[in-house]
């Protein structure tokens, strides 16, 4: 009983980091209609970022925080200029992109920093706190951390003008042109913002995975899960999506295909989610009139 | 001195033009209706002052150039527009509809109070306020329109066809609630109407367009007596 409260725990804390990461996804997909692929590399290249801040060294949260806003300017850049010249391009350029931002960040990143398996230090104590034998303070203060940056969210996008601009132009641009929203910005932004929470996933998830240039690819296919899972239109959704996902990956994980398997878990939820309810679980299902 | 001049002002969509060089004025504090039959380019006229088509020509409001520059930037020049179809935003409750149509202005107390003062015109969108606003009727999105664009304060305010889909009480009602903006606020008025009789009758001016061109124009009254306009436009 003991193992499997461990098991459904330190799903837990991956599986902040899934949400995390799928909450990016949908943030991006709202306002493009496409599913970013370089989101996992952005993530990973932040976290380098702070890898290198630390080492150089600077204390583990002033490297977090300076991390978080390279992040943002980082998505910000990316958007304007490369995604923004190819705005109204065929979906399918858009997604070669996409693509092609994984592929450099990627061997950018092994050029820079080598592909040798690199330690990520964990800001929590070593120690269980207190004295728990379920779940290591780092996966508690990964999930709290996690909480903290969705309620952080949560405010921004619904209580301030600025959220409530970014959420108008994600669902009519023309009708927030009309009052002024500068549309442009607002999407520079989501795609600043997007990469900020990845950064944050990518130094939590870090010291579980260990640092090195592929370390997002199977966390990305979690997220993806997830983001499909909880509907991949509805940022809340993909939050319950990502825990389900970290639980369901560890659980079946431990007791039912084995360790090896487990990214299988998240493969097969793609596939069973699209085949079963492709707008997921809390998703809109869109109706087109042809 | 005219609050808005468009001087050959030319649109097209891809390679198709739509308007063939229009010139019209809008006189500070007036009501100017742009009448015309169904794609005489009516919404057109109003999408190329607000630069959401491609335009050519001269557009002045207030003496300055404003053809060619961002919607964005336009609009906060003081240009508010209902545009055809209503720009509901569906997935967002009225109050936070009408949060957005002030969006660009610093002046929260006045805001606050331009929100209770819409509800005066519009009492039914405050009991519609924590409501979606695409679940609103059509009549209620039509006021959620007119009250985002006027929650901006706009100088000119543009409307697109706002008796579009509205029961003919709900229409008059409407067109008295403009006449009060507009004598009561000094908001200069541009209407694009099918409706002619109504809009002639709140209007200063008028404007004919026909594919593009405008063929008439001059005081309302003037257009209302004309006997073509009489037999195409009144049906009488």
């Amino acid at each position: 009983m003991d193992a499997f409260i461990h098991q459904v725990l330190s799903g837990l804390a991956t599986g902040g980091i899934y949400a995390s990461l799928a909450l990016a996804l949908v943030m991006i997909y709202q306002v493009t209609r496409l599913v970013n692929f370089a989101q996992g590399e952005m993530a990973m290249f932040s976290t380098y970022i702070a890898w290198s801040l630390i080492n150089a060294g600077m204390g583990y949260w002033p490297a977090f925080l300076l991390t978080v806003l390279f992040a943002l300017a980082l998505g910000v850049v990316i958007e304007r200029v490369v995604i923004r010249p190819v705005e109204n391009a065929p979906v399918l350029a858009i997604v070669v992109i996409f693509i092609a931002l994984l592929v450099i960040l990627n061997s950018a990143t092994g050029w820079i920093y080598s592909y040798t398996i690199k330690t990520f230090p964990s800001p929590f104590p070593k120690e269980p706190l207190f004295g728990n034998t379920y779940i290591s303070s780092h996966e508690l203060g990964a999930i709290g951390v996690t909480l903290v940056v969705l309620a952080l969210l949560y405010v921004f996008f619904r209580f301030t003008p600025l959220g409530l601009a970014m959420r108008a132009v994600a669902q009519n641009p023309e009708s927030s042109r009309l009052v002024g929203i500068r549309v442009g910005w607002m999407l520079a932004l989501g795609w600043g913002l997007a990469a900020a929470v990845g950064a944050v996933a990518g130094m939590m998830i870090a010291p579980i995975v260990y640092l090195d240039p592929n370390m997002m690819g199977g966390i990305l296919l979690y997220a993806f899960a997830a983001a499909l899972l909880g509907g991949i239109d509805s940022p809340g959704g993909a939050v319950i999506g990502g825990f389900v996902v970290g639980v369901l990956e560890n659980v079946l994980g431990a007791y039912v295909i084995g360790n090896d398997l487990k990214l299988s878990v998240a493969l097969g939820l793609i596939i069973g989610v699209l085949l079963v309810r492709p707008s997921g679980f809390f998703g809109k299902v869109h109706v087109t009139r042809v | 001195m005219a609050l808005l001049e468009a001087r050959g002002l030319r649109a097209s969509y891809g390679p198709t033009r739509v308007l063939h060089g229009i010139d019209f004025a809008i006189d500070e504090g007036s009501i100017t209706a742009v009448l015309g039959a169904n794609g005489a380019g009516k919404t057109t006229t109003l999408r190329a002052l607000c630069g959401m088509v491609k335009t050519e020509g001269d557009v002045r409001f207030g003496g300055a150039r404003i053809d060619g520059r961002l919607t964005e930037d336009i609009v906060r020049l003081g240009i508010a527009h209902v545009p055809d179809g209503r720009g509901t935003f569906v997935n967002l409750t009225t109050e936070e509809n009408l949060r957005l149509g002030a969006y660009t202005r610093k002046d929260r107390a006045a805001v606050e109070s331009d929100l209770e003062r819409i509800f005066t015109y519009f009492p039914r969108l405050k009991e519609r306020l924590r409501q979606q606003a695409g679940t609103l009727s059509g009549g209620e999105q039509q006021m959620l329109a007119v009250s985002r664009a006027l929650m901006l304060r706009p100088k000119l305010l543009l409307l697109d066809e706002p008796s579009f889909g509205l029961a003919p009480l709900l229409v008059r009602e409407l067109f008295e609630i403009m006449r009060t903006v507009n004598q009561r606020e000094r908001v200069s008025i541009l209407l694009v109407e099918q409706n002619a009789a109504m809009a002639l009758d709140l209007a200063n001016r008028a404007y004919l367009i026909e594919t593009g061109r405008v063929v008439l124009s001059g005081a309302a009254d003037e257009i209302r007596r004309d006997d073509a306009v009489r037999r195409s436009y009144l049906g009488y």
